[in-house]
């Protein structure tokens, strides 16, 4: 018989017979405590490659939790590995009665034990998939949102207009700050670089044709589209995200009311009505934001500018500006409450939905930009 | 009950034929055949996580089966088109597990939609309908608070006014009594048994409160997640009293037998 004392007796192993293993645990088992490693129970084990069978002895056991049967899960584990037989009766009856509880015979079957780790081609396979079933959704929610559309047209859309004015509330008129501070600064921004350069060849004056024309014809439909996105694309994705979680869109659905009307369509509307308007307004703020720069720093005087930034500024870039920006407002709406729709049946997957709503809105921004952008070339606009 | 109606035959509400029913590639049951006669009150039972509000959702026409049949009045819901689809959700009323009450609109708003969705009544109307259901649930006066405002278990009851706001045909309860304390729950069942008798419903309840399902339970099935399809049916009492089954038994006697 021999004896190794270790980890201040918390923990050591006695062989009575060649056969069995006692496992001596004593001292305090406590979550703040550090855990002693299987390992050492593994190499006790491979040592003598008779033993067939694991007692227990706890009788200088004085407080223990759950550290303990974190522990002799792990045993039991190296236990299994080894083909080995357990003998329970000499833990403390608290030990036995929790194990048992934990045991994985009391466990329900069902979906439990997700798939585990899987080899790299499957995951390829799944991935790929996966983005095809994700490109069919988006394109069926298109669809869907398209057919809705037809029937607001029609006069026939289920919805609530206090849906439509609470969103057109919170997505126009309370973006108005933000709008308004981003695009002064924007105007101010591009103002500034221009201005270093300009004044180079005494050209200061055309600040207001870079300004104007910049502003008015891309930069404050993506601005006000990169902040909608991030405010009111994101907020429909956790809207309606949540309400699925809570199971709201499964009573509409019971009551025969289709939630592309009652929650997509007024958002999209709203959506479609409000971003020209905001852009308007991001315009007329990033030309002051110029403007201040272009009085204040290059002194120019305040009418000069005004008139160059008036005979700079054809109708025409407006008219493409607003419509980019009516066209964000749909892809905004559209990415929010598609996601939003997608989001799984935990609060983990409504954090997801909106983070995924956001980057949707802005990629699709971006690429639509590029593609009005390239049109607009190529009919020569 | 089925003993006032004598020898005729009970007139077949739902009937759920050879029904699978699952997530994707996962079976959770299989093989279910019942049917709920007009006027029953239908016990849904099974231990938690056994499928009982998945079945309930396949029923309801939210989770397509895997395979099999729900016939509301003959008329398969699965296979039938859209229109017959709404014809068949126009009579259907469902309390939710969770609730699922709007959080945006308050309880009267919740309550009022789908009379405005279904009825060209009067705004004062459903004013007064609504005050009506909410009452008979125990919420009078609480027309004006969002969902937000007020306790699970009175969540519970709105939802439950919801649901009966169109006087459906049938009614589905989720865990109606979960979250309530002895006194509510007892009320709640002879609301229930009120609704099935003055209006002629017919209610699917899922629940696991044996006192409930022996009070109002007049036809049942019990769902095993081992064998994984329905392994006993039939009148709460006499499975109680009959049944041979050690799951079933075990179930029925909160596992003290
Ligand atoms: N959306 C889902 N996707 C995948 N699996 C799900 C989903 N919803 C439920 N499940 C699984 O289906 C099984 C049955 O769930 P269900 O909600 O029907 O149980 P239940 O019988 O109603 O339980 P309880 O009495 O606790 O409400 C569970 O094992 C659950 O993990
Ligand atoms: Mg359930």
């Amino acid at each position: 018989m021999h004896t190794k004392k270790q980890n201040d007796s918390k923990l050591y192993f006695s062989h009575p017979s060649q056969e069995t293993l006692v496992v001596h645990l004593g001292g305090n088992w406590l979550l703040e405590t550090p855990l002693p490693s299987v390992e050492l129970l593994e190499h006790e084990i491979q040592l003598t490659a008779t033993v067939r069978t694991v007692n227990f002895d706890a009788s200088n056991l004085t407080i223990w939790d759950s550290n303990l049967l974190i522990f002799l899960s792990k045993v039991f584990d190296v236990c299994t590995k080894y083909n080995i037989r357990i003998r329970m009766e000499g833990l403390p009856q608290g030990v036995q009665k929790l194990l048992d509880l934990a045991s994985s015979k009391r466990q329900r079957k069902g979906i439990t034990g997700k798939a585990g780790k899987e080899s790299f081609l499957i995951r390829v396979a799944d991935t790929t998939f996966d983005f095809i079933q994700t490109s069919k959704d988006m394109l069926a929610f298109i669809g869907e949102a398209v057919l809705a559309f037809g029937k607001l047209l029609c006069g026939r859309a289920n919805f609530r207009r206090t849906d439509l004015m609470n969103v057109i509330q919170e997505s126009g008129a309370q973006a108005i700050p933000i709008v308004s501070l981003i695009s002064l600064l924007v105007g101010l921004i591009f103002a500034f670089v221009g201005a270093l350069q300009l004044k180079l060849f005494g050209a200061q004056i055309y600040v207001a044709n870079i300004v104007g024309i910049a502003m008015v014809r891309v930069m404050g439909a993506i601005m006000t589209g990169i902040i909608m996105a991030g405010r009111t694309g994101a907020s429909f994705a956790a809207q309606i995200g949540t309400m699925q979680v809570n199971e709201e869109v499964d009573a509409l659905k019971t009551l025969g009311i289709s939630p592309m009307e009652f929650l997509v369509l007024p958002r999209m509307l709203a959506l479609v009505l409000m971003m020209p308007l905001l852009c308007l307004y991001a315009d007329l703020m990033g030309i002051i934001g110029g403007m201040i720069v272009g009085v204040f720093m290059l002194d120019l005087d305040f009418m000069e500018y005004y008139y160059q930034t008036k005979s700079a500024v054809a109708l025409t870039h407006l008219w493409v500006g607003l419509f980019h920006s009516a066209v964000f407002g749909v892809l905004i709406a559209l990415s929010g409450c598609l996601r939003g729709m997608q989001c799984g049946r935990s609060a983990s997957a409504v954090g997801s939905a909106t983070t995924s709503a956001v980057v949707t809105g802005i990629v699709s921004i971006i690429v639509s930009t590029a593609i009005i952008t390239i049109v607009c070339e190529v009919i020569g606009i | 009950m089925s003993e006032k109606r004598g020898s005729t035959v009970p007139e077949a509400k739902i009937v759920v034929r050879d029904l699978d029913m699952g997530y994707g590639s996962f079976v959770l049951m299989s093989g279910m055949n019942f049917t709920v006669s007009k006027g029953d009150i239908f016990i849904i039972m099974g231990g938690s996580g056994c499928g009982k509000s998945t079945l309930l959702k396949v029923i309801v026409g939210l989770l397509e089966p895997l395979h099999g049949q729900v016939f509301y009045d003959g008329v398969s819901f699965w296979e039938g088109d859209p229109q017959q689809k709404a014809r068949i959700m126009r009579k259907i009323g469902v309390l939710y597990q969770s609730s699922a009450l709007w959080s945006s609109m308050t309880l009267a708003e919740n309550v009022a939609l789908p009379l405005e969705q279904y009825t060209d009544l009067s705004k004062g109307y459903i004013r007064e309908l609504v005050s009506l259901k909410l009452a008979l649930v125990g919420l009078a006066g609480f027309e004006e608070f969002y969902p937000s405002e007020i306790s699970g278990g009175m969540r519970k009851r709105a939802g439950l006014a919801r649901a009966m706001a169109l006087d459906p045909d049938i009614l589905f309860f989720d865990e109606p009594s979960a979250g309530l304390d002895p006194v509510s729950a007892r009320l709640l069942d002879d609301l229930i048994r009120e609704l099935r008798d003055s209006l002629g419903a017919t209610v699917v309840v899922v629940t696991h409160e044996l006192q409930s399902i022996f009070a109002i339970g007049n036809n049942s099935v019990f769902l095993d997640p081992d064998t994984k399809t329905i392994i006993a049916s039939g009148n709460p009492k006499r499975l109680l009293a009959e049944s041979k089954d050690p799951k079933v038994i075990n179930f029925l006697t909160r596992g003290e037998r």
